[in-house]
Protein backbone atom coordinates (compact mmCIF):
# COMPACT_ATOMS: atom_id res chain seq x y z
CA UNK A 1 0.00 0.00 0.00
CA UNK A 2 1.50 3.25 -0.98
CA UNK A 3 -0.24 6.86 -0.79
CA UNK A 4 0.37 9.78 -2.86
CA UNK A 5 -1.21 12.80 -4.28
CA UNK A 6 -2.36 13.16 -7.38
CA UNK A 7 -1.29 16.27 -9.16
CA UNK A 8 -3.20 16.38 -12.48
CA UNK A 9 -5.39 19.21 -11.30
CA UNK A 10 -6.44 21.25 -8.25
CA UNK A 11 -8.78 18.86 -6.67
CA UNK A 12 -5.25 17.07 -5.09
CA UNK A 13 -7.09 13.50 -4.50
CA UNK A 14 -5.59 11.36 -2.26
CA UNK A 15 -4.76 7.66 -3.79
CA UNK A 16 -4.07 4.81 -2.06
CA UNK A 17 -2.23 2.19 -4.08
CA UNK A 18 -2.53 -1.42 -3.71
CA UNK A 19 0.55 -2.77 -5.59
CA UNK A 20 0.79 -6.29 -4.13
CA UNK A 21 0.54 -7.27 -6.93
CA UNK A 22 2.05 -5.81 -9.91
CA UNK A 23 -0.17 -7.22 -12.71
CA UNK A 24 -3.49 -5.97 -10.85
CA UNK A 25 -2.54 -2.31 -9.08
CA UNK A 26 -5.56 -1.25 -7.71
CA UNK A 27 -6.02 2.56 -7.21
CA UNK A 28 -8.43 3.98 -4.78
CA UNK A 29 -9.25 7.52 -4.06
CA UNK A 30 -9.25 8.91 -7.16
CA UNK A 31 -11.96 10.97 -8.65
CA UNK A 32 -11.14 10.26 -12.49
CA UNK A 33 -8.99 7.83 -14.51
CA UNK A 34 -6.22 10.52 -14.96
CA UNK A 35 -5.43 9.99 -10.88
CA UNK A 36 -5.61 6.00 -11.76
CA UNK A 37 -2.77 6.65 -14.55
CA UNK A 38 -1.15 8.85 -12.31
CA UNK A 39 -1.04 6.17 -9.71
CA UNK A 40 0.04 3.15 -11.78
CA UNK A 41 2.91 5.10 -13.25
CA UNK A 42 3.65 6.50 -9.50
CA UNK A 43 4.22 2.65 -8.48
CA UNK A 44 5.94 1.44 -12.22
CA UNK A 45 7.94 4.14 -13.54
CA UNK A 46 7.99 7.35 -11.40
CA UNK A 47 9.77 9.75 -13.45
CA UNK A 48 11.17 13.41 -13.05
CA UNK A 49 12.50 16.11 -14.91
CA UNK A 50 15.88 17.28 -12.91
CA UNK A 51 16.69 21.09 -12.55
CA UNK A 52 19.97 22.69 -11.16
CA UNK A 53 22.97 24.62 -12.28
CA UNK A 54 26.72 23.91 -12.84
CA UNK A 55 29.93 26.14 -12.29
CA UNK A 56 30.91 28.01 -15.06
CA UNK A 57 34.66 29.46 -15.70
CA UNK A 58 35.48 32.87 -16.76
CA UNK A 59 31.53 33.47 -17.83
CA UNK A 60 29.44 36.65 -16.34
CA UNK A 61 27.46 35.08 -13.80
CA UNK A 62 29.56 31.70 -11.76
CA UNK A 63 27.02 28.95 -12.49
CA UNK A 64 24.86 27.81 -15.52
CA UNK A 65 21.08 26.63 -15.07
CA UNK A 66 20.63 23.26 -16.25
CA UNK A 67 18.27 20.72 -17.02
CA UNK A 68 17.23 17.05 -18.12
CA UNK A 69 15.98 17.27 -21.33
CA UNK A 70 13.39 14.79 -20.40
CA UNK A 71 11.83 13.12 -16.98
CA UNK A 72 14.65 10.34 -15.83
CA UNK A 73 13.28 7.95 -13.39
CA UNK A 74 13.13 9.22 -9.92
CA UNK A 75 15.48 6.90 -7.69
CA UNK A 76 18.50 8.50 -10.51
CA UNK A 77 17.76 12.31 -9.68
CA UNK A 78 20.87 12.34 -6.80
CA UNK A 79 23.32 10.13 -8.63
CA UNK A 80 22.53 13.21 -11.81
CA UNK A 81 22.97 15.55 -9.47
CA UNK A 82 25.78 13.78 -8.24
CA UNK A 83 27.43 14.38 -11.73
CA UNK A 84 26.46 17.74 -11.85
CA UNK A 85 28.74 18.65 -9.01
CA UNK A 86 32.09 18.19 -10.56
CA UNK A 87 31.18 19.57 -13.62
CA UNK A 88 32.41 23.31 -14.72
CA UNK A 89 32.04 24.55 -18.14
CA UNK A 90 34.10 27.06 -20.26
CA UNK A 91 31.84 30.51 -21.03
CA UNK A 92 30.24 31.16 -23.04
CA UNK A 93 27.49 28.18 -23.03
CA UNK A 94 24.35 29.19 -24.40
CA UNK A 95 20.90 28.10 -24.09
CA UNK A 96 20.44 24.05 -25.34
CA UNK A 97 24.02 23.33 -25.26
CA UNK A 98 24.45 19.72 -24.24
CA UNK A 99 26.18 19.97 -20.78
CA UNK A 100 26.18 15.90 -19.97
CA UNK A 101 25.25 13.19 -22.58
CA UNK A 102 22.89 10.50 -22.13
CA UNK A 103 23.21 11.05 -18.21
CA UNK A 104 23.53 7.46 -16.72
CA UNK A 105 22.32 5.88 -19.80
CA UNK A 106 18.91 7.05 -19.63
CA UNK A 107 19.30 8.34 -23.17
CA UNK A 108 18.79 11.90 -22.04
CA UNK A 109 21.32 14.60 -22.48
CA UNK A 110 21.49 17.27 -19.96
CA UNK A 111 21.26 20.70 -21.64
CA UNK A 112 21.74 24.44 -20.62
CA UNK A 113 18.56 26.35 -20.26
CA UNK A 114 20.27 29.85 -19.34
CA UNK A 115 22.90 32.11 -21.80
CA UNK A 116 26.03 32.91 -19.65
CA UNK A 117 28.59 34.92 -21.96
CA UNK A 118 32.32 35.25 -21.56
CA UNK A 119 33.97 38.32 -19.87
CA UNK B 1 13.48 64.79 -23.07
CA UNK B 2 12.98 62.69 -24.98
CA UNK B 3 9.14 61.77 -26.87
CA UNK B 4 7.95 58.07 -27.41
CA UNK B 5 4.73 56.75 -27.97
CA UNK B 6 4.97 53.84 -25.87
CA UNK B 7 6.91 53.37 -22.69
CA UNK B 8 7.02 50.28 -20.88
CA UNK B 9 8.17 50.00 -17.44
CA UNK B 10 9.93 46.64 -16.94
CA UNK B 11 11.71 44.15 -18.79
CA UNK B 12 10.18 40.84 -17.01
CA UNK B 13 7.74 38.43 -19.43
CA UNK B 14 4.79 41.09 -18.98
CA UNK B 15 6.95 43.70 -20.50
CA UNK B 16 8.07 41.88 -23.14
CA UNK B 17 4.71 40.63 -24.12
CA UNK B 18 3.45 43.89 -24.14
CA UNK B 19 6.05 45.08 -26.10
CA UNK B 20 5.17 42.28 -28.96
CA UNK B 21 1.57 42.81 -29.10
CA UNK B 22 1.64 46.42 -29.54
CA UNK B 23 4.55 45.98 -32.08
CA UNK B 24 2.36 43.90 -34.09
CA UNK B 25 -0.18 46.00 -34.15
CA UNK B 26 1.44 48.21 -35.57
CA UNK B 27 3.13 50.60 -33.09
CA UNK B 28 6.48 51.02 -33.81
CA UNK B 29 7.48 53.95 -31.55
CA UNK B 30 8.34 51.62 -28.28
CA UNK B 31 11.18 52.47 -25.75
CA UNK B 32 11.38 49.55 -23.00
CA UNK B 33 13.07 50.26 -19.41
CA UNK B 34 14.65 47.81 -17.17
CA UNK B 35 16.61 48.14 -14.25
CA UNK B 36 18.34 44.91 -14.12
CA UNK B 37 21.07 44.00 -16.64
CA UNK B 38 19.08 41.43 -18.49
CA UNK B 39 15.69 41.30 -19.87
CA UNK B 40 13.52 38.55 -18.44
CA UNK B 41 12.57 39.55 -14.89
CA UNK B 42 11.90 37.31 -11.84
CA UNK B 43 12.22 34.27 -14.73
CA UNK B 44 15.93 34.18 -15.06
CA UNK B 45 16.21 32.85 -11.38
CA UNK B 46 13.45 30.81 -11.87
CA UNK B 47 15.35 27.45 -13.21
CA UNK B 48 12.57 25.08 -12.24
CA UNK B 49 10.76 23.63 -14.88
CA UNK B 50 6.83 24.01 -15.39
CA UNK B 51 6.74 27.26 -17.10
CA UNK B 52 5.00 27.50 -20.71
CA UNK B 53 2.50 24.55 -20.45
CA UNK B 54 -0.06 26.19 -21.91
CA UNK B 55 1.41 28.97 -24.24
CA UNK B 56 4.29 26.80 -25.90
CA UNK B 57 2.72 23.20 -24.75
CA UNK B 58 6.13 22.13 -23.89
CA UNK B 59 7.72 22.22 -19.97
CA UNK B 60 10.01 24.99 -19.70
CA UNK B 61 12.28 26.53 -17.35
CA UNK B 62 12.25 29.49 -16.30
CA UNK B 63 15.67 31.53 -18.47
CA UNK B 64 13.99 29.71 -21.45
CA UNK B 65 10.28 30.52 -21.59
CA UNK B 66 11.58 34.48 -21.02
CA UNK B 67 14.63 33.88 -23.62
CA UNK B 68 11.67 33.18 -26.58
CA UNK B 69 10.20 36.07 -25.24
CA UNK B 70 13.25 38.42 -25.69
CA UNK B 71 14.19 36.72 -28.85
CA UNK B 72 10.93 37.86 -30.51
CA UNK B 73 11.62 41.88 -28.98
CA UNK B 74 15.37 41.56 -30.58
CA UNK B 75 13.76 40.14 -33.85
CA UNK B 76 11.41 43.24 -34.22
CA UNK B 77 14.15 45.59 -33.12
CA UNK B 78 12.05 46.87 -30.32
CA UNK B 79 14.34 49.52 -28.30
CA UNK B 80 14.93 48.81 -24.56
CA UNK B 81 17.67 50.05 -21.80
CA UNK B 82 18.69 47.66 -19.15
CA UNK B 83 20.52 49.21 -15.80
CA UNK B 84 17.38 52.20 -16.26
CA UNK B 85 15.91 52.08 -13.41
CA UNK B 86 12.19 54.77 -13.16
CA UNK B 87 12.53 56.81 -10.51
CA UNK B 88 9.03 58.44 -10.87
CA UNK B 89 6.21 59.00 -13.48
CA UNK B 90 3.89 61.96 -13.03
CA UNK B 91 0.04 62.51 -14.34
CA UNK B 92 0.92 64.00 -17.00
CA UNK B 93 3.03 60.82 -18.46
CA UNK B 94 6.26 62.21 -17.90
CA UNK B 95 8.72 59.30 -16.31
CA UNK B 96 12.27 60.19 -14.56
CA UNK B 97 14.47 57.36 -14.92
CA UNK B 98 18.19 56.95 -13.66
CA UNK B 99 20.35 55.38 -15.82
CA UNK B 100 24.46 55.13 -16.94
CA UNK B 101 24.36 57.99 -18.41
CA UNK B 102 22.09 60.00 -15.66
CA UNK B 103 18.97 61.30 -15.64
CA UNK B 104 16.53 60.92 -18.35
CA UNK B 105 13.49 62.58 -18.71
CA UNK B 106 11.34 60.75 -21.33
CA UNK B 107 7.43 61.85 -22.43
CA UNK B 108 4.65 59.32 -23.45
CA UNK B 109 1.98 59.52 -25.15
CA UNK B 110 0.62 56.00 -23.52
CA UNK B 111 2.47 53.81 -20.51
CA UNK B 112 2.63 50.36 -19.49
CA UNK B 113 3.21 49.48 -15.96
CA UNK B 114 5.10 46.34 -15.93
CA UNK B 115 7.12 46.05 -13.14
CA UNK B 116 6.06 42.78 -11.43
CA UNK B 117 6.54 42.64 -7.32
CA UNK B 118 8.34 41.87 -4.33
CA UNK B 119 8.34 39.55 -1.63
CA UNK B 120 6.73 40.74 1.53
CA UNK B 121 9.59 41.65 4.67
CA UNK B 122 10.38 40.18 7.45
CA UNK B 123 8.90 43.34 8.77
CA UNK B 124 5.56 42.55 7.30
CA UNK B 125 5.74 39.38 9.67
CA UNK B 126 6.64 39.62 13.32
CA UNK B 127 8.63 37.27 14.49
CA UNK B 128 10.38 37.82 17.97
CA UNK B 129 13.96 37.25 18.09
CA UNK B 130 17.60 38.27 17.34
CA UNK B 131 18.70 39.78 13.83
CA UNK B 132 21.00 37.54 13.11
CA UNK B 133 22.70 36.15 9.99
CA UNK B 134 20.86 33.09 8.06
CA UNK B 135 17.54 34.79 7.21
CA UNK B 136 16.37 35.42 3.88
CA UNK B 137 13.51 35.75 1.57
CA UNK B 138 13.25 32.60 -0.94
CA UNK B 139 13.51 34.83 -3.80
CA UNK B 140 16.86 36.41 -2.21
CA UNK B 141 18.22 33.10 -1.71
CA UNK B 142 17.13 31.49 -4.91
CA UNK B 143 18.79 34.09 -6.48
CA UNK B 144 21.99 33.78 -4.53
CA UNK B 145 21.82 29.87 -5.48
CA UNK B 146 20.92 30.17 -9.03
CA UNK B 147 22.25 33.16 -10.59
CA UNK B 148 25.70 33.58 -7.89
CA UNK B 149 26.09 30.01 -7.12
CA UNK B 150 25.97 30.87 -3.46
CA UNK B 151 24.51 28.46 -1.21
CA UNK B 152 23.02 30.56 2.05
CA UNK B 153 23.03 27.36 4.47
CA UNK B 154 23.26 23.52 5.66
CA UNK B 155 20.13 23.31 7.73
CA UNK B 156 16.95 24.91 6.38
CA UNK B 157 13.72 26.02 7.79
CA UNK B 158 11.12 27.58 5.34
CA UNK B 159 8.26 30.03 6.85
CA UNK B 160 5.42 29.70 4.48
CA UNK B 161 4.20 27.08 1.87
CA UNK B 162 3.63 29.44 -1.19
CA UNK B 163 5.45 28.31 -4.29
CA UNK B 164 8.84 29.93 -3.95
CA UNK B 165 9.71 28.60 -0.55
CA UNK B 166 8.40 24.79 -2.10
CA UNK B 167 10.57 25.13 -5.25
CA UNK B 168 13.37 26.57 -2.96
CA UNK B 169 12.72 23.43 -0.63
CA UNK B 170 14.23 21.44 -2.78
CA UNK B 171 16.48 23.39 -4.24
CA UNK B 172 18.53 23.53 -0.93
CA UNK B 173 18.05 19.92 -1.25
CA UNK B 174 19.53 19.39 -4.73
CA UNK B 175 22.33 21.35 -3.59
CA UNK B 176 22.91 19.54 -0.21
CA UNK B 177 20.94 21.08 1.85
CA UNK B 178 19.06 19.35 4.57
CA UNK B 179 15.87 21.22 4.86
CA UNK B 180 14.23 20.11 8.04
CA UNK B 181 10.58 21.59 7.82
CA UNK B 182 8.18 23.73 6.17
CA UNK B 183 6.25 25.84 8.56
CA UNK B 184 3.00 27.20 7.33
CA UNK B 185 0.54 29.55 9.14
CA UNK B 186 -2.60 28.20 7.76
CA UNK B 187 -4.42 24.83 7.01
CA UNK B 188 -3.50 24.94 3.87
CA UNK B 189 -1.17 25.60 1.30
CA UNK B 190 -1.45 28.51 -1.43
CA UNK B 191 0.83 26.23 -3.11
CA UNK B 192 0.79 23.88 -5.95
CA UNK B 193 -0.22 20.45 -5.46
CA UNK B 194 2.89 19.41 -7.79
CA UNK B 195 5.62 21.25 -6.05
CA UNK B 196 4.00 19.81 -2.45
CA UNK B 197 4.26 16.54 -4.29
CA UNK B 198 7.42 17.13 -6.34
CA UNK B 199 9.46 19.65 -3.68
CA UNK B 200 7.84 17.75 -0.49
CA UNK B 201 6.97 14.53 -0.60
CA UNK B 202 9.52 13.56 -2.82
CA UNK B 203 12.23 13.77 -0.44
CA UNK B 204 10.31 13.70 3.10
CA UNK B 205 10.32 16.68 3.56
CA UNK B 206 7.23 17.80 6.56
CA UNK B 207 4.76 20.17 5.76
CA UNK B 208 3.50 21.67 9.36
CA UNK B 209 -0.06 23.42 8.39
CA UNK B 210 -0.97 25.59 11.35
CA UNK B 211 2.20 26.44 12.56
CA UNK B 212 4.33 29.55 12.90
CA UNK B 213 7.99 30.81 13.40
CA UNK B 214 7.37 32.57 16.55
CA UNK B 215 11.22 33.09 17.75
CA UNK B 216 14.29 32.56 15.91
CA UNK B 217 17.49 32.10 18.05
CA UNK B 218 21.48 32.70 17.68
CA UNK B 219 23.48 35.43 18.22
CA UNK B 220 25.88 36.30 15.05
CA UNK B 221 23.88 33.60 12.91
CA UNK B 222 20.63 31.49 13.36
CA UNK B 223 21.29 28.90 15.68
CA UNK B 224 17.21 27.31 16.14
CA UNK B 225 13.86 28.40 15.60
CA UNK B 226 11.22 27.66 17.82
CA UNK B 227 7.66 26.98 16.16
CA UNK B 228 4.27 26.80 17.58
CA UNK B 229 0.68 25.44 16.74
CA UNK B 230 -1.62 28.48 16.23
CA UNK B 231 -5.54 28.37 16.82
CA UNK B 232 -8.21 29.15 14.89
CA UNK B 233 -7.62 32.53 15.09
CA UNK B 234 -4.21 32.23 14.45
CA UNK B 235 -2.81 33.17 17.42
CA UNK B 236 0.33 30.52 18.59
CA UNK B 237 -0.11 28.21 21.28
CA UNK B 238 2.12 28.66 23.72
CA UNK B 239 2.10 25.04 25.05
CA UNK B 240 3.35 23.79 21.60
CA UNK B 241 6.53 25.33 21.49
CA UNK B 242 9.19 23.03 19.93
CA UNK B 243 12.64 24.28 19.34
CA UNK B 244 14.37 23.10 15.95
CA UNK B 245 18.09 23.56 15.25
CA UNK B 246 19.39 25.25 11.61
CA UNK B 247 21.25 27.64 10.44
CA UNK B 248 19.04 29.25 7.92
CA UNK B 249 15.19 30.53 7.58
CA UNK B 250 13.87 31.23 4.64
CA UNK B 251 10.97 33.41 4.34
CA UNK B 252 7.96 32.74 1.63
CA UNK B 253 5.68 34.65 2.77
CA UNK B 254 3.93 36.19 -0.18
CA UNK B 255 4.02 38.50 -2.61
CA UNK B 256 2.88 42.55 -3.17
CA UNK B 257 2.84 44.79 -6.52
CA UNK B 258 5.68 47.06 -6.98
CA UNK B 259 3.53 49.75 -7.19
CA UNK B 260 5.30 52.99 -6.00
CA UNK B 261 5.37 54.53 -9.38
CA UNK B 262 1.88 54.12 -9.86
CA UNK B 263 1.18 55.34 -6.22
CA UNK B 264 3.84 58.50 -6.87
CA UNK B 265 1.08 59.51 -9.79
CA UNK B 266 -1.75 58.85 -7.75
CA UNK B 267 -2.97 56.24 -9.54
CA UNK B 268 -6.31 54.76 -7.67
CA UNK B 269 -4.67 51.19 -5.61
CA UNK B 270 -6.67 48.71 -4.72
CA UNK B 271 -6.70 47.46 -0.75
CA UNK B 272 -6.58 44.02 -1.89
CA UNK B 273 -4.46 43.54 -4.71
CA UNK B 274 -2.39 46.38 -3.83
CA UNK B 275 -2.66 46.62 -7.57
CA UNK B 276 -4.43 49.52 -9.30
CA UNK B 277 -7.70 49.59 -9.83
CA UNK B 278 -8.36 48.84 -14.17
CA UNK B 279 -10.95 48.49 -16.35
CA UNK B 280 -11.38 45.77 -19.02
CA UNK B 281 -8.74 47.67 -21.48
CA UNK B 282 -6.07 47.63 -18.21
CA UNK B 283 -6.42 51.01 -17.91
CA UNK B 284 -5.60 52.57 -14.55
CA UNK B 285 -7.35 55.84 -13.40
CA UNK B 286 -4.96 57.87 -15.49
CA UNK B 287 -5.86 58.13 -19.45
CA UNK B 288 -3.18 56.12 -21.01
CA UNK B 289 -1.47 54.19 -18.20
CA UNK B 290 -2.04 50.53 -18.21
CA UNK B 291 -0.82 47.79 -15.57
CA UNK B 292 -0.27 44.05 -16.62
CA UNK B 293 1.07 41.15 -14.99
CA UNK B 294 2.64 40.79 -11.46
CA UNK B 295 2.01 44.69 -10.39
CA UNK B 296 -1.46 44.09 -11.33
CA UNK B 297 -2.14 41.20 -9.19
CA UNK B 298 0.49 38.53 -8.08
CA UNK B 299 -0.24 35.32 -10.85
CA UNK B 300 0.80 31.84 -10.32
CA UNK B 301 1.24 31.36 -13.81
CA UNK B 302 3.24 33.03 -16.10
CA UNK B 303 1.67 31.73 -19.15
CA UNK B 304 -1.78 34.17 -17.84
CA UNK B 305 1.25 36.79 -17.37
CA UNK B 306 1.61 36.63 -20.79
CA UNK B 307 -1.76 36.64 -21.67
CA UNK B 308 -2.59 39.36 -19.86
CA UNK B 309 0.09 41.58 -21.13
CA UNK B 310 -0.43 40.95 -24.43
CA UNK B 311 -4.01 42.22 -23.78
CA UNK B 312 -2.36 45.59 -22.46
CA UNK B 313 -0.13 46.11 -25.71
CA UNK B 314 -3.09 45.92 -27.72
CA UNK B 315 -5.27 48.16 -25.43
CA UNK B 316 -2.59 51.04 -25.57
CA UNK B 317 -2.01 50.65 -29.49
CA UNK B 318 -5.67 51.19 -29.60
CA UNK B 319 -5.50 53.93 -26.81
CA UNK B 320 -2.26 56.01 -28.72
CA UNK B 321 -4.17 55.69 -32.58
CA UNK B 322 -7.76 56.22 -31.40
CA UNK B 323 -8.79 60.04 -32.93
CA UNK B 324 -11.51 60.89 -30.72
CA UNK B 325 -10.86 59.73 -27.09
CA UNK B 326 -14.49 59.12 -25.93
CA UNK B 327 -15.12 58.50 -22.25
CA UNK B 328 -17.72 55.90 -21.29
CA UNK B 329 -19.24 55.51 -17.72
CA UNK B 330 -18.14 51.98 -16.30
CA UNK B 331 -19.56 49.65 -13.96
CA UNK B 332 -18.30 48.26 -10.77
CA UNK B 333 -17.73 45.09 -10.20
CA UNK B 334 -19.13 43.82 -6.68
CA UNK B 335 -18.42 40.65 -5.04
CA UNK B 336 -19.71 38.20 -2.24
CA UNK B 337 -17.03 37.40 0.08
CA UNK B 338 -16.15 34.52 -1.08
CA UNK B 339 -14.60 36.56 -3.86
CA UNK B 340 -11.71 38.33 -2.79
CA UNK B 341 -11.01 40.54 -5.80
CA UNK B 342 -11.71 40.85 -9.54
CA UNK B 343 -9.82 42.12 -12.14
CA UNK B 344 -10.72 44.00 -14.50
CA UNK B 345 -12.47 45.62 -11.46
CA UNK B 346 -14.28 47.89 -13.62
CA UNK B 347 -16.66 47.62 -16.81
CA UNK B 348 -16.74 50.02 -19.74
CA UNK B 349 -20.09 50.72 -20.80
CA UNK B 350 -19.42 50.81 -24.64
CA UNK B 351 -20.97 48.98 -27.13
CA UNK B 352 -17.83 46.76 -28.07
CA UNK B 353 -18.87 43.21 -28.63
CA UNK B 354 -14.99 41.97 -28.08
CA UNK B 355 -14.29 38.69 -25.57
CA UNK B 356 -13.56 39.28 -22.31
CA UNK B 357 -12.33 37.32 -19.11
CA UNK B 358 -13.09 38.33 -15.57
CA UNK B 359 -9.54 36.86 -13.35
CA UNK B 360 -10.46 36.25 -9.37
CA UNK B 361 -9.42 34.85 -6.70
CA UNK B 362 -11.66 33.28 -3.87
CA UNK B 363 -11.19 33.69 -0.40
CA UNK B 364 -10.77 30.44 1.50
CA UNK B 365 -11.11 26.87 0.22
CA UNK B 366 -14.79 25.87 -0.88
CA UNK B 367 -15.91 22.58 -2.28
CA UNK B 368 -18.88 21.93 -4.76
CA UNK B 369 -19.34 25.54 -5.78
CA UNK B 370 -20.61 27.31 -9.18
CA UNK B 371 -19.08 30.39 -9.91
CA UNK B 372 -21.66 32.80 -11.39
CA UNK B 373 -21.82 36.13 -12.42
CA UNK B 374 -24.95 38.64 -12.27
CA UNK B 375 -25.58 41.39 -14.80
CA UNK B 376 -28.63 43.62 -13.41
CA UNK B 377 -30.73 40.70 -11.80
CA UNK B 378 -30.04 38.63 -14.90
CA UNK B 379 -27.07 34.83 -14.12
CA UNK B 380 -25.50 35.47 -17.11
CA UNK B 381 -22.55 32.93 -16.45
CA UNK B 382 -22.97 30.37 -14.37
CA UNK B 383 -20.14 27.33 -13.93
CA UNK B 384 -19.39 24.21 -11.79
CA UNK B 385 -15.98 24.33 -9.66
CA UNK B 386 -15.32 20.64 -7.80
CA UNK B 387 -12.85 22.56 -6.00
CA UNK B 388 -11.52 26.42 -5.56
CA UNK B 389 -8.51 27.76 -3.55
CA UNK B 390 -7.03 31.00 -3.07
CA UNK B 391 -3.97 29.81 -4.54
CA UNK B 392 -5.28 29.06 -7.87
CA UNK B 393 -6.19 31.78 -10.03
CA UNK B 394 -9.87 31.55 -11.45
CA UNK B 395 -11.03 33.08 -15.07
CA UNK B 396 -14.73 33.70 -16.46
CA UNK B 397 -14.37 33.65 -19.84
CA UNK B 398 -17.20 35.44 -21.32
CA UNK B 399 -19.05 35.37 -24.65
CA UNK B 400 -20.00 38.11 -27.41
CA UNK B 401 -23.87 38.05 -26.08
CA UNK B 402 -22.97 37.85 -22.28
CA UNK B 403 -20.32 40.89 -22.56
CA UNK B 404 -22.97 42.76 -24.43
CA UNK B 405 -25.29 42.14 -20.98
CA UNK B 406 -22.73 42.87 -18.86
CA UNK B 407 -21.31 46.31 -20.65
CA UNK B 408 -25.55 47.70 -20.48
CA UNK B 409 -25.87 46.37 -17.04
CA UNK B 410 -25.68 48.86 -13.83
CA UNK B 411 -24.98 46.18 -11.27
CA UNK B 412 -22.61 43.61 -12.10
CA UNK B 413 -22.18 40.70 -9.23
CA UNK B 414 -19.61 37.94 -9.41
CA UNK B 415 -19.38 35.52 -6.65
CA UNK B 416 -19.40 31.78 -5.37
CA UNK B 417 -22.53 30.06 -4.93
CA UNK B 418 -22.47 26.65 -2.72
CA UNK B 419 -24.38 23.75 -4.13
CA UNK B 420 -25.58 20.40 -2.47
C1 LIG C 1 10.13 32.84 -7.21
C2 LIG C 1 9.02 32.68 -8.21
C3 LIG C 1 8.71 31.42 -8.72
C4 LIG C 1 7.75 31.27 -9.73
N1 LIG C 1 7.48 30.03 -10.25
C5 LIG C 1 6.61 29.90 -11.31
C6 LIG C 1 6.38 28.63 -11.95
O1 LIG C 1 6.89 27.59 -11.52
N2 LIG C 1 5.56 28.57 -13.04
C7 LIG C 1 4.98 29.70 -13.53
O2 LIG C 1 4.27 29.62 -14.55
N3 LIG C 1 5.15 30.90 -12.91
C8 LIG C 1 5.95 31.04 -11.83
N4 LIG C 1 6.15 32.26 -11.22
C9 LIG C 1 5.37 33.40 -11.68
C10 LIG C 1 6.01 34.17 -12.83
O3 LIG C 1 7.38 34.06 -12.82
C11 LIG C 1 5.63 35.56 -12.65
O4 LIG C 1 4.23 35.60 -12.65
C12 LIG C 1 6.17 36.45 -13.78
O5 LIG C 1 7.58 36.46 -13.78
C13 LIG C 1 5.65 37.85 -13.62
O6 LIG C 1 6.08 38.64 -14.69
P1 LIG C 1 6.17 40.20 -14.61
O7 LIG C 1 6.76 40.64 -15.89
O8 LIG C 1 4.87 40.74 -14.19
O9 LIG C 1 7.16 40.51 -13.39
P2 LIG C 1 8.73 40.29 -13.23
O10 LIG C 1 9.19 39.04 -13.84
O11 LIG C 1 9.01 40.50 -11.79
O12 LIG C 1 9.36 41.50 -14.06
C14 LIG C 1 9.29 42.85 -13.66
C15 LIG C 1 10.50 43.59 -14.20
O13 LIG C 1 10.34 44.98 -13.97
C16 LIG C 1 11.56 45.53 -13.58
N5 LIG C 1 11.30 46.74 -12.81
C17 LIG C 1 10.57 46.87 -11.67
N6 LIG C 1 10.53 48.15 -11.26
C18 LIG C 1 11.23 48.87 -12.16
C19 LIG C 1 11.56 50.25 -12.28
N7 LIG C 1 11.15 51.15 -11.38
N8 LIG C 1 12.30 50.64 -13.34
C20 LIG C 1 12.72 49.73 -14.26
N9 LIG C 1 12.45 48.42 -14.19
C21 LIG C 1 11.72 47.99 -13.16
C22 LIG C 1 12.19 44.43 -12.75
O14 LIG C 1 13.58 44.56 -12.68
C23 LIG C 1 11.78 43.17 -13.52
O15 LIG C 1 12.71 42.81 -14.48
C24 LIG C 1 7.08 32.42 -10.19
C25 LIG C 1 7.36 33.67 -9.62
C26 LIG C 1 8.30 33.82 -8.65
C27 LIG C 1 8.56 35.18 -8.05
S1 LIG D 1 -7.78 11.92 -9.78
FE1 LIG D 1 -8.67 13.24 -11.34
S2 LIG D 1 -9.90 14.65 -10.14
FE2 LIG D 1 -8.50 13.72 -8.67
S3 LIG D 1 -6.70 15.11 -8.64
FE3 LIG D 1 -6.29 13.55 -10.18
S4 LIG D 1 -6.95 14.49 -12.10
FE4 LIG D 1 -7.92 15.65 -10.44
Amino acid sequence: MKEFICINCPLGCHLVVDDSDKNNIIVTGNTCPRGKTYGINEILNPKRMVTSSVCVLNGENNVVSVKTKEAIPKGLIFDSLEILKNIKVNAPVHIGDVIVKNVLNTNVDIIATRNVERI
Amino acid sequence: MENYNLVIIGGGPAGLAAAISAYDKGEKNILILERENKLGGILNQCIHNGFGLHTFNEELTGPEYAYRFIEEVEKRHIKYMLNTTVINLSKDKEIRALSEDGLLIIKAKAIILACGCRERPRGGINIAGSRCAGIYSAGTAQKLVNIDGFMPGKEVVILGSGDIGLIMARRMVFEGAKVKAVVELLPYSSGLNRNIVQCLNDFNIPLLFSHTVVEIKGKDRVESVIIAEVDERLNPKMDTCEEIKCDTLLLSVGLLPENELARGADVNISRITRGAVVDDSLMTSIDGVFECGNVLHVHDLVDYVSEEAKEAGIKAYEYINSKAKKVYPKTEIETDSLVRYTVPELIINNEDYNPLTIKLRVSNVFKKVRLEVKADDEVIFSKARPVVAPGEMEKIDLKEDQVKKLRSSKHILVYLKKVE
